[in-house]
């Protein structure tokens, strides 16, 4: 489903992307690690073109990411993103934010999307919420409002970037209860989180990057039981220690 | 000196600057509006990756900006008749000065305005699928308009005065309505007196206003 292939990224003279390859099947969830400046969140941005990258390659669904003939916003139309600070739209509604991309991308009609985003809503726990303008609500409710404004546009996979990283710790399980449900659904995911419970619970395959390097790829239960590398081993046992 | 100051002369031609006043509204209103379409779009201009249009822009806005506006005024009021070839009328041509010349200040506005629109928000339309025009439309310029909104009226009110300056070309705005009857009544006194508390009152009451959107959208 999605394919990166020896991936560079120069941000000036910085290399921030080094030779990364690793791939989501469709149906799988994959964990990204890592301390923070390895490129993680670059690399997941690069998945859907929000960043550019100059070397290698990346497909989605077979499609090109990096090939300037494609139509860029049709494939994002179809790959759902979660930010790390939500980034709802301020200006409109919980409604509204749900319903722009499946009135004016999906070409919806307005009672088809507001049926669509009601259902959604109660998925997530918020439909009393949804008159409501997203500063009013707590920082979970509104990335839970956030996941479901991707979810609208039917994705064929889901990117995360550090989707609890913004939240305080008691509203961390609510959003993670959203994204468990979500994977055990059938979901493809990608998703960049310091988060090893929710790895352990559901992710498949866990990609650790150090320094813009993809250091360990591999099954969810061999990267918990003996990570090769040094630093993936330091790593763990810095965030797993308390 | 006040001892004289006659009211009457005031209200007995008070059609002549109410007339007055509703050109300097009209003239503000269509050169708000107009500037600030027109500003919008120089800023888009500005904004783009494609360098020519970004130059062109660029180059419109630092030449306004350069330009005494009198001397905008002047220059469609005597120039423009010669290039349509026929006469379009002090109103229209000081119409085109204002919205030309104020498009070069909104321009800069909304480039700002714009620009304060976090890369989250840029993202998070493009996840969506939204193409640049769709992003700028319904994600990006709302908010950018909210985030301007005191600069802008602001501008607007430093506008409404900059409409006095028609005096120099005889369209009958405000000022213009008032120096004609206190030159025809010979009462200057109390005609330009009167000019002052009215822009006073107007202006004043304007920046008020802008005060309190702020306390309201400081947050």
């Amino acid at each position: 489903m999605i394919e990166l292939n020896a991936v560079d990224k120069w941000y000036g003279d910085f290399q921030v992307l080094k030779d990364c390859s690793t791939n989501v099947s469709k149906g799988e969830v994959v964990v990204v690690c890592g301390p923070s400046g390895s490129g993680k969140s670059t690399l997941i941005k690069c998945v859907n073109g929000l960043e550019p990258f100059q070397k290698g390659a990346i497909t989605v669904d077979g499609i090109s990411v990096g090939d300037k003939a494609t139509n860029l916003s049709k494939l994002r139309s179809r790959i759902g993103m979660v930010f790390q600070n939500f980034e709802l739209f301020p200006h409109v509604t919980v409604m509204q934010n749900i319903n722009l991309g499946q009135t004016v991308v999906l070409k919806r009609d307005a009672s088809e999307a507001e049926e669509k985003a009601m259902a959604l809503l109660e998925r997530v726990g918020l439909a009393d919420q949804a008159l409501k303008h997203p500063a009013q609500l707590s920082g979970g409710q509104q990335q839970r409002v956030a996941i479901a404004r991707a979810l609208a546009m039917d994705p064929i996979a889901m990117l995360f970037d550090e989707p609890t990283s913004a939240l305080d710790p008691e509203m961390i399980n609510e959003v993670l209860d959203v994204m468990v449900a979500l994977a055990n659904d059938g979901m493809t995911m990608m998703v960049v989180t310091h988060e090893m419970g929710f790895a352990r619970k559901v992710a498949d395959r866990v990609v650790f990057m150090d320094e813009g390097r993809i250091e360990e790829d591999c099954p969810t239960e061999e990267f918990f039981g003996s990570p090769r590398g040094e630093r993936a081993q330091l790593f763990l046992s810095k965030i797993l220690s308390h | 000196m006040f001892s004289n100051f006659d009211t009457k002369v005031i209200l007995d031609n008070l059609p002549t600057l109410l007339a007055g006043m509703q050109l300097t509204l009209l003239l503000t209103l269509i050169a708000i509006v107009g500037g600030l379409v027109l500003g919008t779009i120089l800023a888009l201009c500005r904004l783009s990756p494609f360098r020519p249009l970004s130059f062109v822009a660029a180059g419109y806005v630092n030449f306004f900006r350069s330009m005494p506006l009198i001397l905008v005024i002047f220059w469609f009021y005597f120039l423009v008749p010669r290039i349509v070839g026929q006469p379009v009328g002090g109103f229209y041509s000081v119409l085109t000065a204002f919205v030309l010349f104020e498009a070069a200040y909104y321009c800069e506005i909304m480039r700002a305005g714009i620009q304060s629109v976090r890369t989250g928000q840029v993202h998070a339309g493009q996840a969506l699928g939204l193409t640049y025009a769709q992003n700028m439309r319904y994600v990006v310029l709302p908010q950018a308009f909210r985030n301007m909104v005191p600069v802008l009226l602001t501008q607007a009110i430093i506008l409404f005065q900059d409409t006095s300056l028609v005096y120099v070309v005889g369209v009958k705005d405000f000022l213009v309505s008032a120096d004609l009857v206190a030159n025809r009544e010979n009462r200057i006194l109390e005609m330009f007196t009167t000019v002052a508390v009215v822009y006073f009152a107007m202006c004043l009451a304007g920046s008020l206003f802008i005060k309190r959107l702020q306390r309201k959208y400081a947050t």
